[in-house]
């Protein structure tokens, strides 16, 4: 540990005294944190993808094997024999894209609702909608899983989707996109034109609504998407398990198919991940949406 | 309430019915789905009850025996521990991380960015499977790593249990550390470059510049981050119930054991203990409230606007 500290420390210095020396050197010691940072994010990923490829005892072999095998297909036929991935792709895909949909619709509903209708209490109730926004829901927890029980929701993914479909952060976020772009000139005219209110929220709004849709579409995605701990209480048949649930049920059974399991860790990832890199701006204003609120 | 009234209660209420059917569903799901078991929960802390049978009022039993748990102390003690160490790298290092990308000296602003937020999108248990391997005792590529420099292989997922807390800490920061980057940059693309322009010319330096205009400026932001952060240290489950290889205990000598994994261990997974869990629950979620009160105590400005934030 003392070679390791020392070694740092000297890169340390050497960069601060560079730095000084020269213009270039400053530029050349910021690159070399950045690019550093960026290996050590990128290295779980790129290891991940190299096991998927080794047989079991080459990834227990030390110094650890750093290049791409040959074992994908075996692993592949190991995964396929152990567990049901299309299953748990689809399961997850079920989950998912049902939730988003119906955040989309009840969310835009609202926010357009508090955005542009003035109707009695309209304060008080958006007070209280922001108030549960401060409350977090670990309160609730237990009776909501009883109540799941009672509603024979366990094992269905019922429970997964309704629940949280209508959030108060979306419908916050929806009603901000609302006031900014939203005039209300437009849907005077609607009106004398004759449409009814659904008419133009349908066919007028939700098309200038767009941008949002996709920010917090992609938003709850991600995280319903990645659910963990809601998915292990509720879904407890290996047929039911989402994509998070067959990884973990892999390592606590099996433990011991490294390869295959790494194999069904990158068939997990991979999707979203791709999406990601080939939307990556949208996906970052979407994730971090949050934070830019009121 | 007279009769007259309600009419014109009902009145209003049709009058207005698209935008309250609009909102409807929000208040009525929040009612059934998380008002309801808030409250339940809170009477269900003064019980004893299994689930099925008949519920016992035991007063403040379930408080005062969860104070007296010492897995319960444990399980806190490794949260706050986890928390507070992993606050570290992504507070600094998200800061001085969007700090060089702000800085008109490096270019590929946006593949840093993108690489950096990668862990965001990607499964827990994904990353957990991946670092369990990383962290491997005999095998795993860090302690190939630290061989290099004459280390011996550290058991950093068995032994005493103590070495799992750090692995946690590790992929908390490896995966968080983006998200505060780039919601950081974000806040300081918004601050305008008159501000530094100025502070240049007044003859600032790096280090004046970020703690008396970059941060006070950034404080909001901060703030935010801070709390979901401090939410996400709470619900912190996955990592450490992935790599004790889902272990309701929290692994060897409960050394990776959460309150999370405190809290659905007692119900309803592992147990039954729905009164106790539910107690469990409360603390939890006081914890959260206190903190992030306090934490927006400390970072109120007194002498400055209160709703000013970075973007926008």
């Amino acid at each position: 540990m003392k070679t390791l500290l020392l070694l740092l420390i000297a890169i340390a210095v050497v960069m601060v005294v560079i730095s000084i020396v020269h213009p270039i050197g400053k530029k050349i010691s910021l690159y070399v944190i950045l690019i550093a940072i960026a290996l050590i994010m990128l290295l779980p990923f790129y290891m991940m993808f190299v096991m998927s490829t080794l047989k079991t005892n080459e990834i227990y072999s030390f110094p650890p094997i750093v290049t791409f095998g040959t074992n994908l297909v075996e692993n592949f036929k190991s995964m396929v024999d152990q567990v049901n991935m299309p299953r748990a792709f689809l399961n997850s895909c079920i989950v998912t894209f049902s939730y988003v949909i119906l955040v989309l619709f009840f969310c835009s509903m609202g926010g357009y609702a508090f955005s542009v209708y003035e109707f009695p209490g309209k304060n008080v109730l958006f007070a209280i909608l922001l108030g549960t926004m401060m409350i977090p829901a670990t309160a609730g927890m237990i009776p909501w899983f009883i109540m799941m029980s009672r509603f024979g929701w366990v094992n269905d993914f019922k429970a997964l989707i309704i629940p949280g479909c209508a959030n108060a952060f979306g419908i916050f976020w929806m009603r901000q996109y609302c006031q900014n772009n939203v005039p209300k000139a437009l849907m005077e005219a609607a009106r004398i034109d004759g449409c009814s209110e659904w008419t133009i929220f349908f066919r007028i709004i939700a098309p200038i609504l767009k941008p949002a849709y996709a920010s917090l579409g992609i938003m709850n995605f991600v995280n319903q998407w990645n659910e963990f701990t809601q998915a292990l209480i509720i879904l407890r048949k290996e047929k039911l398990f989402t994509l998070p649930l067959l990884l973990r049920s892999m390592v606590s059974d099996r433990g011991t198919d490294y390869g295959a399991m790494m194999l069904a860790s990158t068939c997990a990832v991979l999707p979203l991940l791709i999406c990601f890199l080939c939307a990556s701006k949208f996906f970052m204003d979407g994730l971090t949406a949050g934070a830019v609120k009121e | 309430m007279s009769v007259k009234k309600k009419k014109g209660l009902l009145g209003t209420l049709y009058a207005n019915r698209v935008a309250y059917v609009y909102i409807a569903p929000f208040f009525i799901l929040f009612a059934v789905f998380n008002l309801f078991p808030m409250i339940a929960g809170f009477a269900l802390s003064f019980f004893r009850w299994d689930g099925l049978g008949p519920m016992h009022f035991i007063q403040f039993d379930n408080y005062v025996n969860l104070f007296q748990d010492v897995l319960f102390w444990k399980a806190l003690k490794n949260t706050l521990f986890i928390g507070i160490i992993a606050h570290i790298p992504i507070l600094l290092g998200g800061l001085v991380l969007a700090y060089i990308l702000n800085s008109k000296l490096v270019k590929g602003q946006n593949i840093f960015k993108t690489i950096y937020f990668m862990p965001m999108v990607t499964s827990s248990v994904a990353i957990s499977i991946i670092f369990m391997n990383l962290f491997g005792n005999n095998y795993g590529l860090i302690n190939w790593f630290l061989s290099l420099f004459g280390e011996k292989p550290i058991n950093w997922l068995g032994g005493d249990g103590s070495l799992i807390k750090v692995a946690v800490i590790v992929m908390f920061a490896w995966k968080w550390i983006g998200w505060n980057m780039v919601i950081y940059l974000a806040g300081m693309q918004g601050i305008s470059n008159d501000i530094y322009e100025a502070a240049e010319i007044d003859g600032a330096n790096h280090v004046q510049i970020v703690f008396r205009i970059l941060i006070p400026l950034l404080k909001p932001i901060i703030l935010f981050t801070l709390i979901q952060s401090t939410i996400g240290m709470f619900n912190l489950f996955t990592e450490p119930f992935i790599l004790t290889n889902s272990s309701w205990g929290g692994g060897t000598n409960n050394g990776g054991l959460t309150l999370m994994i405190y809290l659905l261990s007692k119900a309803p997974q592992g147990g039954n203990a729905y009164g106790y869990a539910s107690a469990v629950a409360y603390i939890i979620t006081m914890m959260i409230v206190v903190i992030s009160i306090v934490l927006n105590k400390v970072t109120a400005d007194k002498d400055e606007p209160k709703k000013r934030k970075g973007r926008r």
